[in-house]
């Protein structure tokens, strides 16, 4: 749906029997009908393109959004680049448009509240009320179940990544964020991370090629306790954005298809996307706190397998969690101009049944 | 050694004649009942009994080990998930022919299992916990192999029960592994190894946790009985699930025992409903914390909660005279001052859930010893429910008193039309229990 009818949708009266996660009975008065004052207009390119903080409604947090600008970059890695792996060529041109994209990966504070309706109505009564924080009713936006065990695995809930949620439940906790703040966010493509992540450098890391360096600019296997550590902690990459190289791996919207480089041409190489039609592979980019430092290079592609689920022992197992993904998050994307009605429910990805 | 050593088993290879380490039951006397497996046979015929999440996962483990296995019989309370189950495992391992279940194989309603287990040499029983002694009872008198998730029971009668099946499958040579599959996960057996082998010392104290945000409710429908109700939201009553505290905590509390080899003398604790506390929630508490005491005078708390927006942990933590182990976020073993001795990576490690399966089908195709984790997992049942005896009654309940109560919370006929143990008042609720008044041990023989 676009994002000015899931805006409207979001508060649509319901009288059926609707229950939330704790199965009490949703009274009307906690859906509230808030169409008239919900709408918020589409973002146009001649919104001015600059940094902003994306204040999450009905709650203290807000996200660091900076823009990135337009242009063309060689996708991939040279053959000359030590470690380079076959899936990062050949090297192909690519164009993207310009986008907004996360200064951070997003932090366990803002996912427990997509996670849990209940907190973040607790949230909302202490941050301006009900009303606005534009609680997208059950219908309008899926929510995680929740999960049996702690998907932090003890290395640090506040102000650290999220972690451990499907590419799905990634995309739905952008469609999420969309109703509550009435701008198009979804995750990057592949193209669109590399892209950002290189911020114009040719060099295996943002940084250059000296691996040397690494500790200033990354955590790794080599600097971590075996977990992950608090965002923002090392230096940004050119552009701005942190923890591009380690700490967790981040979410893309594409099908990881080690071949996919080779096939583009002039037409399909300007903001490409190789939709996904399986449920795996599924593309990660980025390394993390568990790789050694070659997975951690701008060009380095991860692909996702079922023994990211190994300790999900049900059948259909979980839409939501990967119970040993414990290293991949999420980072948002914001295009500069959002895209047609038609196209991002497609961003948004629809669910496989995992069986 | 991958082993699930249990107080017996270890009493057992040390009284026994068999002298070579590690050796213990040689399959030596196969059952002479015609319905069991008998070695190098055809296809090793498998029955799952309870259809759901779990026992579809089973079923499709079970149908992904190396021997040649069909799937032969299914068995639910109810059709629509027997069916969904059908669907997602011929989905899944429908092209290797292994799924194999006739409409007249698939039986619905609470007496089905019988017919099930009758055709099958293995059977999996995955309903809710409280039917388990039921089954196995039933799986064993009939010579079949056992593959069962935890809980294996919901009150102590249930305990009783199936720790005399328990000698019975060990007399017929039946394999019996029980669903507390940390026992088969790499990096529990490479720290229990260590902490077996003394590496930090006498164990003196510990900690176990399952605290996360909860798990599914099943809104009751129209039209339902009281019973098909209790039934699709089971996790709620107690007669079916035994609260929390036994459904998913007795993971830790057994890996607390299989630490000290010994199982607690005594319980006391408290517990309560804090939010869970609507007619959706049945019965069950959302937080429980025991003291579980153990002979040697070891004192190790056990804390579960089920609430959002609090301090996660699923973990055991425990200190010894040398040195202390943990699982909390790695697996590891420091000295005293907090400096690591070992820990383990567990990037490669093989799927504990498969190893289960991959283990027992193993043992049936070619001998081997024995597996026979059902007194263990019904010692490790007991254990959880005496924390509930604890902090319902608010009271120090010991191991003894608790094992021998005659308290059943199992309804009297299994029937959609009758009636459960347990009914809402007019507003919906149920009866909670009220620690200090709450009477969790009978001892009177109840008839």
């Amino acid at each position: 749906m676009h994002i000015n009818n899931l805006i409207k949708n979001l508060f649509r009266p319901q009288f059926s029997f609707h229950l939330n996660r704790f199965n009490q009975l949703l009274t009307v008065s906690s859906i509230l009908l808030l169409a008239t004052q919900g709408y918020i207009s589409k973002p146009t390119a001649e919104e001015s393109f600059e940094a902003y903080d994306e204040a999450v409604p009905g709650t203290s947090f807000s996200l660091e959004m900076l823009p990135i600008p337009g242009g063309s970059f060689m996708m991939g890695s040279p053959e000359s680049e030590e470690n380079r792996q076959d899936d990062e060529g050949p090297q192909v041109e690519i164009m993207v448009d310009p986008f907004w994209m996360g200064k951070y990966e997003i932090p366990w504070d803002v996912y427990e509240v997509f996670m849990f309706q209940e907190l973040e109505k607790r949230y909302a009564e202490e941050n301006g009320g009900l009303d606005a924080a534009k609680i997208p009713s059950v219908d309008a936006v899926s929510r995680p179940t929740p999960p049996y065990l702690d998907m932090s695995f003890n290395m640090g809930k506040y102000g650290y990544p999220a972690i451990c949620m499907t590419q799905y439940a990634a995309s739905q906790f952008c469609k999420w964020l969309s109703a509550k703040t009435g701008h198009y966010y979804r995750l990057p493509t592949e193209a669109e991370w590399e892209y950002a992540c290189r911020a114009g450098t040719t060099t295996a890391y943002s940084f250059g090629d000296d691996v040397s360096q690494l500790d200033e600019y990354a955590w790794h296997y080599g600097n971590t306790n075996g977990g992950y550590e608090k965002i923002g902690t090392k230096k940004p990459n050119p552009w701005g954005l942190h923890d591009m190289h380690g700490n967790i791996a981040e979410w893309t919207l594409d099908q990881y298809n080690p071949a996919y480089y080779a096939s583009l041409d002039k037409a399909t190489s300007k903001n490409p996307w190789n939709e996904p039609t399986e449920l795996y592979p599924r593309a990660a980019r980025g390394g993390t706190y568990d790789d050694d430092p070659e997975m951690l290079r701008s060009a380095a592609r991860l692909g996702s397998n079922p023994n990211w689920k190994i300790h999900d022992p049900q059948i259909p197992k979980s839409r939501w969690w990967l119970t040993n993904a414990r290293w991949v998050g999420i980072r948002l994307v914001r295009p500069q101009v959002a895209p047609a009605e038609e196209v991002q429910n497609k961003y948004w990805i629809n669910f496989i049944e995992d069986i | 050694m991958n082993k699930n050593l249990t107080m017996n088993r270890r009493k057992f290879v040390r009284n026994s004649a068999v002298a070579a380490a590690g050796g213990g039951l040689l399959i030596s006397q196969l059952p002479v009942e015609a319905s069991a497996y008998v070695r190098g046979n055809e296809t090793i015929k498998v029955a799952v009994i309870g259809c759901g999440g779990r026992g579809t996962g089973a079923a499709s483990q079970a149908m992904s080990v190396d021997q040649d296995v069909k799937l032969v019989a299914m068995c639910d309370a109810f059709r629509d998930r027997l069916d969904k189950c059908y669907d997602n495992l011929t989905q899944k391992h429908g092209e290797s022919g292994r799924i194999d279940v006739p409409e007249e194989n698939k039986f619905v309603g609470f007496e089905g299992y019988k017919d099930a287990i009758a055709l099958a040499d293995v059977v999996i029983l995955t309903t809710p916990p409280g039917f388990r002694p039921i089954h196995f009872e039933e799986a064993v008198n009939a010579g079949k192999h056992v593959f069962m998730e935890k809980p294996v029971a919901t009150d102590a009668p249930g305990v009783r029960k199936v720790l005399e099946v328990a000698k019975k499958a060990k007399e017929k040579d039946l394999n019996v592994v029980v669903g507390l599959q940390r026992h088969y996960q790499p990096s529990y057996l490479a720290l229990m190894e260590r902490i077996h082998n003394g590496e930090i010392g006498d164990i003196v104290g510990g900690q176990v946790y399952w605290n996360s945000s909860g798990v599914w409710v099943r809104p009751r429908e129209e039209g339902q009985t009281e019973m098909e109700y209790q039934m699709r939201n089971w996790y709620y009553f107690n007669w079916l699930c035994g609260d929390h505290i036994l459904e998913q905590h007795i993971h830790n509390i057994d890996v607390a025992n299989w630490a000290k080899q010994a199982y607690p003398t005594m319980a006391q604790g408290m517990g309560g409903r804090e939010v869970r506390t609507g007619p959706d929630h049945g019965e069950i508490f959302d937080h429980h914390f025991v003291e579980f005491h153990y002979g040697d005078g070891t004192m190790i708390n056990s804390q579960c909660r089920h609430i959002e927006g609090c301090m996660n942990k699923v973990a055991e933590s425990f200190v010894g005279t040398k040195g202390r182990a943990t699982t909390d976020g790695k697996t590891e073993i420091t000295d005293l001052k907090g400096n690591t001795i070992w820990s383990h990576r567990s990037k490669n490690d093989a799927n504990p859930y498969q190893i289960e399966h991959d283990r027992l089908f193993e043992t049936i195709a070619n001998g081997g010893e024995l597996l026979a984790d059902a007194e263990n997992g019904a010692k490790s049942t007991m254990t959880a429910i005496l924390g509930r005896m604890a902090t319902y009654s608010g009271k120090v309940v010991t191991w003894d008193e608790a094992l021998n109560s005659n308290v059943s919370l199992m309804p009297e006929t299994f029937a959609f039309d009758a009636q459960p143990p347990i009914v809402p008042d007019e507003n919906g609720l149920y009866p909670v229990p009220t620690p200090g008044k709450t009477k969790v041990i009978s001892t009177k023989q109840s008839q």
